[in-house]
């Protein structure tokens, strides 16, 4: 198993603090009105595609009802959130982190490839493949890193109104500014799926010696 | 249950580690701080004349939401209202060389402008209809603006939970092409929820900042003493001043 990189660690780290504070900021925000609509326009409960339920104190930031401060919040780190993805891509292709351990090959997506990495993942057994990871964490880590993380600034940029003006054809590519909002609303929770199953699995294959070299990056690891 | 408790208590925890830092003063410089970082990269990333997207008129929503103060029961507003605004004046004051006193004609008089525009309120509901009226520009360089002139103040009839509403934006949006003084919605003089007689259209920011039942404007060199100093109703109450985010 190879070392996790400096700037893998340094940016998970960041990254966990960061998306936690976004996440329970962007609850904060949703209360503020729970409706999800499509197209550009959107404004009452009948018109909604979805009624989102209300998110109680525990789970928002601040811990109590303000649009005002959970603005404040979302809008801070969402600083270290675009930049520190940035950093983490420019790094990841410098290094050829991305290329060695992320790339998938044809021969991954096979079909038979996939069903024997499917059943291997069901008992828990991670470490059949050569390389650092297999095809299903290399698919996951893609999809995070290439779409669900990056979809996230981009449906953010678009209802922004003042970056209208420059990023308008963001908001027609999305479908409206009320659909990029849905859109980041849906992302946002499927940012939430892949944290849970990520913690889950790391819960349960060894969760003290990989927490362990996400933070030192493995150095006299046995394993 | 047990589990759920636990994941209550660490986003509790969480939540808290929060407001102490934005209850100190470096944690609220620094929330500040990300709202400054945001206008300057809008400002970089826009030209200053770069315009709000403009919608045909069948892009117009059924109806155009109203929210703050959507029938004003405080002053003369009311008996305004009944006379059909034929009183109304809109002053330009403050650091201008000749201050005005508009009548509703005169500001029908001026080069119009109509705009079919995005309103996004800062709750998150978006609504689409046409504006008609005057570019502030317009209503400025009749004034003449004074060269320590920072600021534009937008004082407007209505109280809000017992306070005056009022707004500001800097020289850049006042003198954005798409920033009106709003007469007309969809064709109509504005209905008393969007604002009648008169509200601004400062197409570029979120729907606060869009100032109703507009009485003055006022041009300033400085925010500081008015209301409770951050620029706006909303402001001071810890809303961004820079509402384009």
């Amino acid at each position: 198993m190879k070392r996790h990189a400096l700037s893998t660690r340094i940016w998970h780290w960041v990254n966990v603090v960061v998306v936690v504070i976004l996440f329970m900021s962007g609850l904060a925000i949703s209360n503020a009105h729970p409706w999800l609509y499509w197209g550009d326009w959107g404004f009452a409960p009948e018109d909604a595609w979805l009624a989102v339920p209300r998110f109680p104190d525990w789970m928002t930031i601040p811990g109590y009802y303000s649009l005002a401060l959970a603005r404040d919040w979302h809008i801070l780190a969402a600083w270290p959130f675009a930049l520190m993805l940035l950093f983490v891509w420019v790094v990841m292709l410098m290094n050829r982190h991305f290329g060695r351990d992320l790339a998938t090959s044809p021969r991954e997506w096979r079909p038979s490839a996939l069903w024997a990495d499917i059943k291997a993942h069901a008992r828990l057994d991670f470490d059949h493949d050569e390389g650092k990871y297999n095809f299903l964490q290399k698919l996951s880590y893609g999809i995070v890193y290439g779409v669900l993380l990056p979809i996230m600034v981009f449906t953010g940029i678009a209802i922004s109104p003042g970056m209208e003006p420059s990023f308008g054809w963001l908001v027609e590519l999305l479908g409206g500014r009320q659909s990029a909002r849905s859109l980041h609303f849906i992302f946002a929770f499927t940012l939430l799926g892949f944290f849970i199953v990520h913690v889950l699995l790391v819960a349960l294959t060894g969760p003290v010696r990989q927490i362990r070299q996400m933070i030192t990056g493995g150095a006299g690891d046995a394993a | 249950m047990r589990r759920r408790g636990f994941l209550a208590a660490l986003g509790a925890a969480f939540v808290t580690g929060c407001n102490r830092v934005a209850e100190s003063d470096a944690g609220a410089k620094l929330l500040g701080a990300a709202e400054s970082w945001h206008k300057r990269a809008h400002r970089l990333l826009t030209d200053r004349k770069a315009l709000a997207p403009e919608y045909p008129r069948s892009a117009i929503s059924p109806y155009f939401r109203g929210n703050g103060s959507v029938d004003p029961q405080n002053g003369d507003y009311q008996a305004q209202a009944a006379a059909g605004f034929a009183d109304w004046r809109l002053e330009v004051r403050g650091l201008v060389e000749s201050p005005l006193s508009l009548s509703l004609e005169n500001i029908r008089k001026l080069p119009q402008r109509t705009q079919v525009t995005r309103h996004d309120c800062v709750e998150g509901w978006s609504a689409i209809g046409e504006w008609t009226g005057p570019q502030l520009s317009i209503v400025l360089d009749a004034a003449g603006l004074r060269p320590e002139a920072k600021f534009i103040v937008f004082r407007c009839a209505d109280n809000l939970n017992g306070e005056e509403y009022y707004e500001s934006i800097d020289l850049l949006d006042a003198y954005h092409p798409q920033t009106i003084v709003a007469h007309l919605l969809n064709g109509e003089p504005l209905p008393v929820r969007n604002g009648a007689p008169l509200r601004m259209r400062i197409e570029r920011q979120l729907g606060y900042k869009h100032a109703k039942y507009l009485t003055a404007i006022e041009a300033v060199d400085s925010l500081e003493d008015i209301g409770r100093g951050q620029g706006g109703y909303w402001e001071d109450r810890g809303y961004q001043w820079y509402a384009g985010i």
